[in-house]
């Protein structure tokens, strides 16, 4: 095991990158425009729509954001993990409608193929092909062996659902059983036999689908057998990448509050003032802070090759788990009557971590993973 | 070469050298008694004079005060306390023992007193031949200590004083109190002035030194009367009505944000480890393994389970703070994790032994004083003491008001 770096592998590198981030939002995703982009219809019964803004897209592309964690080798960056959390901390930050973060995810699992279809897959990727993983069963299980896609021939059957940013991708990478094993799968968002059906969710941010496969064309980039273990071993990654993004959103949730806290009068003093409000916004920083060393952690020991990482992810995401639903609620909370509106920008980021809360399994969840690797299997 | 060393300018290598050197030959060994662990619960006297001894040798040695100019009897170097530290605390020695002495008596006489005043008294604080109490906090004046009503009245070139202090730390050794007075009712804050006063020589003349006990039947601080103790001008530290400026740079040392590196040595293992074996999740783990609930091991339960692992996240996410809060990239105000340690640390310690309650079950309910209590009733008797912590050098309440006024920058709670 290699003695971690004390800063967390975030060197000058990084921190261009992340400032070049920060401006890159400040300067094209601000909260005004996010909302009047992805909140013109309240309606509860609105059409199912996937907005973004393409445009965006191809200039992160440009920037190389895609290119950050595809190795060298296939074509991209070759950047440590710590380098994509800290854009992944900047896109939460600013609620940021794009594929970007299930792609991070998509190639996580194909850097853990180990293929020549992984390889150029990663390739794509780093040239701007919008990827994301269709691994998740009808129950919502996040156990990589759960699916409810078949593979025979050289062809897939059945359907994959929770599949993040769908409409939004370019290409899916699909778990499927076959005679052997789980393996995964590359297929084009334009294949024949594939129907993609929109779902109606929450979050304003980004878009969800379940897909059903009939009898339609693949490309294998993990064979049978290796399917369930590369997913295994991208977890880690995926948890953090996703913690991270989810650390941006609870600063951006802590600092608008606290902005209002120090406007906002009544009672004729700042709501600031009362220590009511003053003390679970302090808790709401401590609950951001853990998180966010828990990321920059995980991160670091994954790019250290330490073998601790499951556990280091999962302690990540569960704090980050409850980190969102804390920051979320007292957003809305110490806001008060226009914290309750739809004009109000704080549903929005309460919405993405909400949705962010679950996907990949909640704090309980992992804690009881966590339980089992530290403690024991329960008798 | 450690990343401290690299930094080191050619004085500082020396230094560092020579601080290995002498205590590769001067480490004191093992103490001959049972040391507490920490100099705040020292009470015994043979406990006490061998820390003493061990301060004595590192104070001649140069290792300890070296910051400080050599007219108050300290070293006159620049920027080397914090390599006789590291290097201290790398060779395993015991604390010192004049806690209070270093890290808050000595700034502030440093920054406040006439000079004759600190070369009369640092030199003998350094070496820890004199210990040091701190008399700030009253039975009215807590958490709001400008309420404090300890009144020193002038007369002539004295002060007469006459009041209250509790909570007092180590006033059963001490030889010399910081103290907090009023010397005017008109003005809360500008009321206040600041003293230092020899309380030893002053036992049968005014000063009653009283042991409290605390909530679980041990002793471990004191409560200190004033009873006309009369006290010459000299020892009054800057203007009278200054002693609330003055109290800030106390309390600035004390949280380790002061301009002066406090001396401190440690990393010594003491022999029974109590403190460890209940403020790690770790020992709460083993203790659920061995304790029965609903015919499973505790260890088994779910909920004790999810209790578990939300104490290892707390416990990880400390340590992680740690580090990233010597990453200034990572950290978007330099104080916002540093004023969060107090208050985390102490709530963590509190919360872990609540949940040894849970997996002791009905057994929680015996005491120290009872052979059959699991892990000997130091479970919840660490419960009770840490109430100690939540509580003293700011309750974390008022802990909570400063990172929400200093960090978040919203207003004032008063």
């Amino acid at each position: 095991m290699s003695e971690q770096p004390k800063n967390f592998g975030f060197g000058e590198d990084e921190t261009m990158l992340r400032d070049s981030a920060q401006k890159f939002f400040a300067d094209n995703c601000s909260p005004d425009k996010i909302h009047s982009q992805v909140a013109h219809d309240p309606t509860i019964h609105r059409d199912i729509e996937c907005i973004w803004d393409k445009n965006l897209w191809q200039q992160i592309v440009e920037l190389g954001w895609t290119a950050v964690c595809v190795p060298e080798e296939a074509g991209g960056i070759g950047m440590p993990l710590v380098a994509a959390v800290a854009i992944a901390e900047e896109a939460g930050k600013a609620a940021f409608p794009s594929p970007l973060i299930s792609t991070y995810a998509a190639t996580f699992a194909l850097k853990a193929c180990g293929t020549a279809a992984a390889k150029a897959a990663l390739g794509d990727i780093a040239g701007g092909t919008a990827t994301t993983l269709a691994i998740t069963n009808e129950k919502g299980s996040w156990e990589s062996a759960d699916t409810d896609v078949t593979v025979e021939g050289g062809k897939l059957s059945g359907t994959a659902y929770f599949v993040q940013d769908a409409k939004k991708a370019d290409r899916f990478i699909v778990s499927a059983k076959g005679a052997n094993g789980i393996g995964l799968y590359q297929v084009e968002a334009s294949a024949e036999h594939l129907n993609l059906i929109a779902d109606g969710i929450i979050d304003l941010t980004r878009d969800q689908a379940h897909i059903e496969f009939s009898g339609t064309d693949c490309v294998e980039v993990a064979a049978e057998g290796a399917g369930d273990v590369a997913l295994d071993a991208a977890m880690p990654s995926i948890l953090t990448i996703v913690s991270a993004d989810m650390v941006g959103a609870g600063e951006w949730l802590l600092q608008t509050t606290t902005e209002y806290a120090k406007t906002r009068v009544q009672f004729d003093r700042p709501l600031g003032f009362f220590q009511a409000v003053k003390h679970p916004l302090v808790n709401v920083m401590l609950d951001i802070d853990r998180t966010k060393s828990l990321v920059y952690n995980a991160a670091c020991s994954i790019d250290s090759g330490e073998d601790d990482t499951e556990l280091n992810a999962r302690m990540a995401k569960a704090q980050a788990s409850e980190m969102a639903v804390f920051s979320s609620s007292r957003a809305v909370q110490f806001h008060g009557g226009i914290g309750f509106t739809w004009e109000c920008y704080v549903h929005i980021f309460f919405k993405r971590q909400m949705h962010n809360h679950v996907l990949y399994g909640d704090a309980k969840y992992h804690r009881a993973k966590l339980a089992d690797i530290v403690i024991g299997k329960a008798a | 070469m450690s990343e401290a060393q690299r930094k080191d300018t050619p004085e500082q290598a020396e230094f560092r050298k020579y601080c290995q050197d002498w205590l590769a030959e001067n480490h004191p060994g093992r103490p001959p008694v049972k040391l507490p662990q920490g100099a705040l619960e020292l009470s015994d006297p043979a406990a006490l004079e061998w820390l003493q001894k061990w301060q004595k040798s590192a104070y001649d040695a140069g290792l300890i005060g070296c910051d400080y100019p050599v007219e108050v009897g300290g070293g006159g170097k620049d920027n080397c306390q914090d390599i006789a530290n590291f290097e201290m605390q790398k060779a395993k020695t015991p604390y010192l023992p004049n806690i209070i002495g270093m890290g808050m008596a000595a700034p502030t006489v440093f920054f406040h007193a006439q000079d004759e005043v600190k070369a009369e008294l640092l030199p003998k604080l350094l070496s820890g031949e004199h210990i040091w109490c701190q008399g700030f906090s009253e039975p009215g004046a807590g958490s709001d200590l400008a309420n404090a009503q300890t009144f020193a009245e002038r007369d002539g070139d004295n002060w007469i004083i006459n009041g209250h202090k509790v909570w007092t730390s180590l006033a059963h050794f001490a030889e010399w109190m910081i103290l907090l007075a009023r010397t005017s009712k008109d003005d809360k804050y500008n009321g206040l002035s600041y003293f230092v006063v020899p309380i030893r020589e002053n036992l049968d003349k005014g000063v009653t030194v009283r042991p409290l006990i605390k909530m679980t039947g041990e002793t471990g601080f004191n409560e200190v009367l004033f009873d006309n103790v009369v006290l010459n001008d000299r020892y009054r530290l800057d203007d009278v009505g200054a002693g609330w400026k003055v109290a800030m740079t106390t309390l600035a040392h004390e949280r380790g944000a002061g301009p002066i590196v406090t001396p401190s040595s440690g990393g010594m293992s003491l022999e029974e480890d109590e403190s460890a074996q209940t403020s790690s999740v770790y020992a709460l783990i083993d203790l659920a393994k061995q304790q029965a609930r609903n015919g499973k091991t505790a260890a088994d339960d779910p909920l004790i389970r999810d209790e578990l692992m939300k104490m290892m996240i707390r416990s990880e996410s400390f340590k992680q703070n740690q580090r990233r809060a010597n990453v200034p990239p990572l950290v978007d105000h330099p104080m916002r994790i540093p004023l969060q340690f107090k208050l985390v640390a102490t709530e963590f310690a509190q919360d872990l032994q609540q949940v040894a309650y849970e997996i002791e079950g009905a057994a929680s309910s015996l005491y120290a004083n009872d052979e059959n209590a699991p892990a000997s009733g130091r479970w919840p008797l660490a419960y009770m003491n840490s109430f100690g912590v939540t509580i003293a050098a700011g309750a974390n309440e008022v802990q909570r008001n400063i990172l929400g006024e200093r960090v978040l920058g919203m207003p004032k709670s008063k």
